[in-house]
């Protein structure tokens, strides 16, 4: 692509290299070969270069050929300029997070609100209590607010429903009580802090988060970690993956009432988790991965042990899946609830397994390899119909693959060929004027990890998306006509993360 | 004498330990030891004692109807036949009566649930209201084949159903104890219509209808709620229960029945999944169904 420095998943560009256009051209090209290319945007932020300018950069993906385009632009923070939402609208969340982080006009765009309310934004004024709630009237209609605050243990966040009696015309979401500033925290500690702080970015994607965060680093010190430790990693993953998609089935089981399902998907999630207690000390995995490699290694006995937990999991699995998408009240519940359409999902630029159980296939152990998966052949698991069963199935689905691939590499590991080494020295100093996007795909989608050095080698700009960022005006657009009693049950065959879109 | 103290000691005392067996089979289903029996007693104890926390926009109403409203039922209960078919109070045309003062009940806790004005307890007010409806079709079909085979209006009229209608009387008790089992379902709240253990605001019925309730408000609707349940448990069991039975044996099968009828809700919540608020309408018209089979087995059978 001309205009564009081409990088794959992990590899450096040097900021030099990265062209800067301006902007009226940077988005003519993106608009003429997003649709073309198949491109999807992975990211979307800006630098500040003086009190007057930002440097915009674009990611866009192309996953067929495993690329990553990079461009720039500089802006004005005092002009305006014209919004791509408004002729590809998947641009509609990044353009609206480099609004309120900047507060640059963008014009003709359609929904422009605050994301997660940051600090430091650009307009103050402009927070949680004056959130323009998009309105309808209608004798009929009545509006139902739910949250921040919630009945059970999940995040705060708030929903706001416009109704005709039982049917739900509009959902509006509104987010940015978990906001911790974490993009920025990234910026004030050395490189041993990141791992940490990465491990705090989501609760349920603990392994997800740190593994992306490592492999920038790794990538900005140019050093190459040891195989045995790529496969704990990998092994980590794929566990954390199976782990929180049996949560959410048992999850699933309890919000329609269906008991059995909730408590033994309950029991055999705790085997998986207790499980990686045993890898490293923690059940979310918390600690295991550090720069350089794995701190705890998987020896002999614990193999055995986790192969031995691993095949109850998958038994019980299959048993209870088996009986709960069999039985008709959970189909009459699961069946055409919540429906996502293909279009609708690539209109948004879903990710993850919410794109997947609409058939709109984004896999970035596919797209973008990074670690063992470069050389593991992997299914491609579609859906087409985007419901609630879809997402449900599709989880059954990737919890069996996930064990399957423990299993693998579990053989790979006490291969003689793997060596014994986990961890390798790492430099403390980052590559100057560089940056690095690492591509991870945690058990919700795709994980991105960018980071911009200077020229001293520190880090200029951290920039994370996690794959609710986008996922949730998928619940948005799912819930609409279908019964307000339905939501709770589509929000959770989503189970997008507070954490991750408000960071 | 003797039967209008046991009627009263089992109004007072029974519905608890029924949704403590409750309780307790659903632990058993999902592999837990599950709390003891006579828990509900404990929580009901402990609401008596805790504080009442009252929402500033809510009016009077909102304090005096949990008292009016388990003095509905509880009125309602002295008219169902408890033990050896008799009821505390017979009167004239006493199942009339009997879901009026119901709906009278329902409707004092339906209006203090908007008293607050949540737009949750609004929602469940609305469904609750309209459940209610169907509801009573169903009741009145029902028992009023039955006066009508009888002559009685009253409660009494069950003993009786086998010796005005002959063989055909069985078909209509069976017919008549399906329907009750699905009332409790409806009346109790319980899955696949409403899930007591849900804890989200917007697919409850009857739980969101008293989440601004605590204290001793709190512990008369759970009372209220739990007697409902019993109230038509204790109807089927004295339309199984042989008329002749001695009191003993009466007891005996009486506490059969119950936990029978106990063990089979929580079985129904363990094994299958609740329904789509939509499909919950289709649900109960099936009661009414059942209700005009009954009436034209009645007519066929009066001309016949």
């Amino acid at each position: 692509m001309e205009g564009f420095t081409k990088i794959t998943n992990n590899q450096i560009a040097k900021l030099v290299e990265i062209p800067i256009l301006s902007y009226t051209i940077l988005r003519d090209k993106i608009i003429a070969d997003f649709k073309k290319r198949q491109l999807r945007c992975i990211g979307f932020f800006g630098v500040e270069e003086s009190i007057d300018t930002v440097r915009l950069f674009v990611l866009l993906s192309e996953d067929s050929k495993h690329l990553i385009h990079i461009s720039s632009a500089h802006l004005d923070k005092n002009s305006s300029y014209e919004s791509i939402t408004k002729e590809i609208s998947s641009f509609h969340m990044y353009e609206r997070d480099f609004y309120e982080e900047f507060g640059i006009k963008i014009d003709g765009h359609p929904w422009l609100k605050g994301v997660n309310f940051r600090t430091g934004r650009a307009n103050e004024e402009s927070c949680m209590e004056n959130y323009p709630f998009f309105k309808m009237d209608g004798e009929s209609l009545h509006e139902v607010a739910v949250g921040p605050i919630h009945a059970g243990v999940i995040e705060p966040g708030h929903f706001r429903f416009l109704c005709n009696g039982e049917q739900v015309y509009h959902l509006e979401i509104q987010l940015g009580y978990q906001h911790r500033n974490i993009e920025n925290l990234f910026l004030e500690r050395n490189l041993k802090f990141m791992p940490h702080l990465a491990e705090s970015i989501a609760g349920d994607t603990v392994i997800g988060h740190n593994l992306a965060c490592l492999n920038l680093i790794e990538a900005l010190t140019q050093t190459i970690i040891p195989d045995r430790a790529i496969l704990i990693r990998t092994i980590a993953l794929e566990m954390e993956r199976a782990a929180i998609h049996l949560a959410d089935l048992s999850a699933l089981a309890n919000d329609i009432g269906y008991l059995m399902g909730s408590s033994v998907f309950g029991v055999t999630r705790t085997i998986i988790i207790n499980t990686l207690l045993l890898i490293c000390g923690n059940r979310f995995g918390r600690g295991l991965m550090r720069p350089g490699g794995c701190v705890f290694d998987i020896h002999k006995a614990l193999t055995e042990k986790i192969r031995t937990n691993l095949s109850k999991v998958k038994e019980d699995t299959i048993r209870m899946a088996e009986t709960m998408f069999k039985s008709h009240t959970v189909a009459s519940r699961f069946e055409n609830t919540g429906i996502l359409t293909k279009e609708e999902a690539i209109s948004i630029g879903a990710v993850g397994m919410t794109a997947r159980a609409s058939s709109y296939n984004v896999d970035a152990r596919h797209s973008h390899p990074f670690g063992f998966y470069k050389k593991l052949l992997l299914g491609e698991k579609t859906h087409k119909k985007g419901d609630v069963h879809s997402r449900a199935y599709l989880r059954y689905e990737e919890i069996i693959e996930s064990i399957e691939i423990v299993f693998t590499l579990l053989n790979e590991l006490e291969d003689k060929k793997t060596g014994t080494q986990i961890m390798t020295k790492i430099k403390d100093k980052f590559q100057p004027s560089s940056l690095v996007v690492s591509i991870v795909e945690g058990w919700r989608g795709e994980i991105i990890h960018c980071a911009i050095t200077n020229n001293e080698g520190d880090l200029l700009k951290y920039k994370i998306k996690d794959p609710s960022l986008t996922n949730w005006f998928a619940l948005a657009l799912a819930v609409r006509n279908n019964g307000i009693s339905d939501f709770p049950l589509c929000n959770k065959s989503f189970n997008l993360s507070y954490c991750g879109n408000d960071l | 004498m003797l039967n209008v103290i046991l009627n009263i000691v089992f109004i007072i005392l029974l519905p608890l330990a029924f949704i403590g067996v409750i309780n307790k089979t659903k632990a058993f289903w999902s592999g837990r030891k599950g709390a003891s029996i006579i828990q509900p007693y404990y929580d009901v104890l402990r609401l008596l004692k805790k504080e009442l926390v009252i929402s500033r926009t809510a009016s009077f109403l909102f304090q005096i109807y949990p008292s009016i409203t388990l003095a509905a039922v509880f009125m309602a209960a002295l008219l169902i036949p408890f033990v050896m078919h008799s009821s505390v109070i017979t009167i004239e045309g006493g199942f009339i009566f009997f879901a009026y003062i119901m709906a009278f009940g329902k409707f004092l806790s339906v209006v203090g649930a908007m008293d607050v004005g949540s737009s949750f307890e609004g929602m469940g007010a609305s469904r609750e209201a309209s459940f209610s409806t169907l509801v009573e079709v169903a009741f009145f079909i029902i028992m009023g084949s039955i006066a009508a085979i009888t002559s009685d209006n009253t409660f009494g009229a069950i003993t009786l159903i086998l010796e005005k209608a002959g063989t055909i009387g069985y078909l209509i008790k069976i017919l008549s104890i399906i329907t009750f089992l699905i009332l409790i379902l409806i009346e109790g709240c319980r899955i696949p219509v409403d899930d007591p253990n849900t804890h989200l605001e917007l697919t409850m019925i009857h739980e969101v209808m008293i989440l601004d309730n605590s204290g001793i408000d709190l512990a008369m609707l759970t009372y209220a709620s739990a007697l409902k349940m019993l109230i038509f448990t204790s109807l089927i069991a004295n339309m199984i229960i042989p008329e002749s039975s001695p009191l003993l044996l009466f007891l005996l099968l009486y506490f059969l029945i119950v936990f029978a009828v106990a063990f089979g809700i929580g079985t129904i919540e363990s094994a299958i999944a609740r329904l789509r608020m939509s499909r919950v309408f289709d649900f109960i018209c099936f009661t009414s169904s059942l209700g005009i089979i009954m009436l034209a087995l009645i007519v066929v059978s009066m001309f016949s």
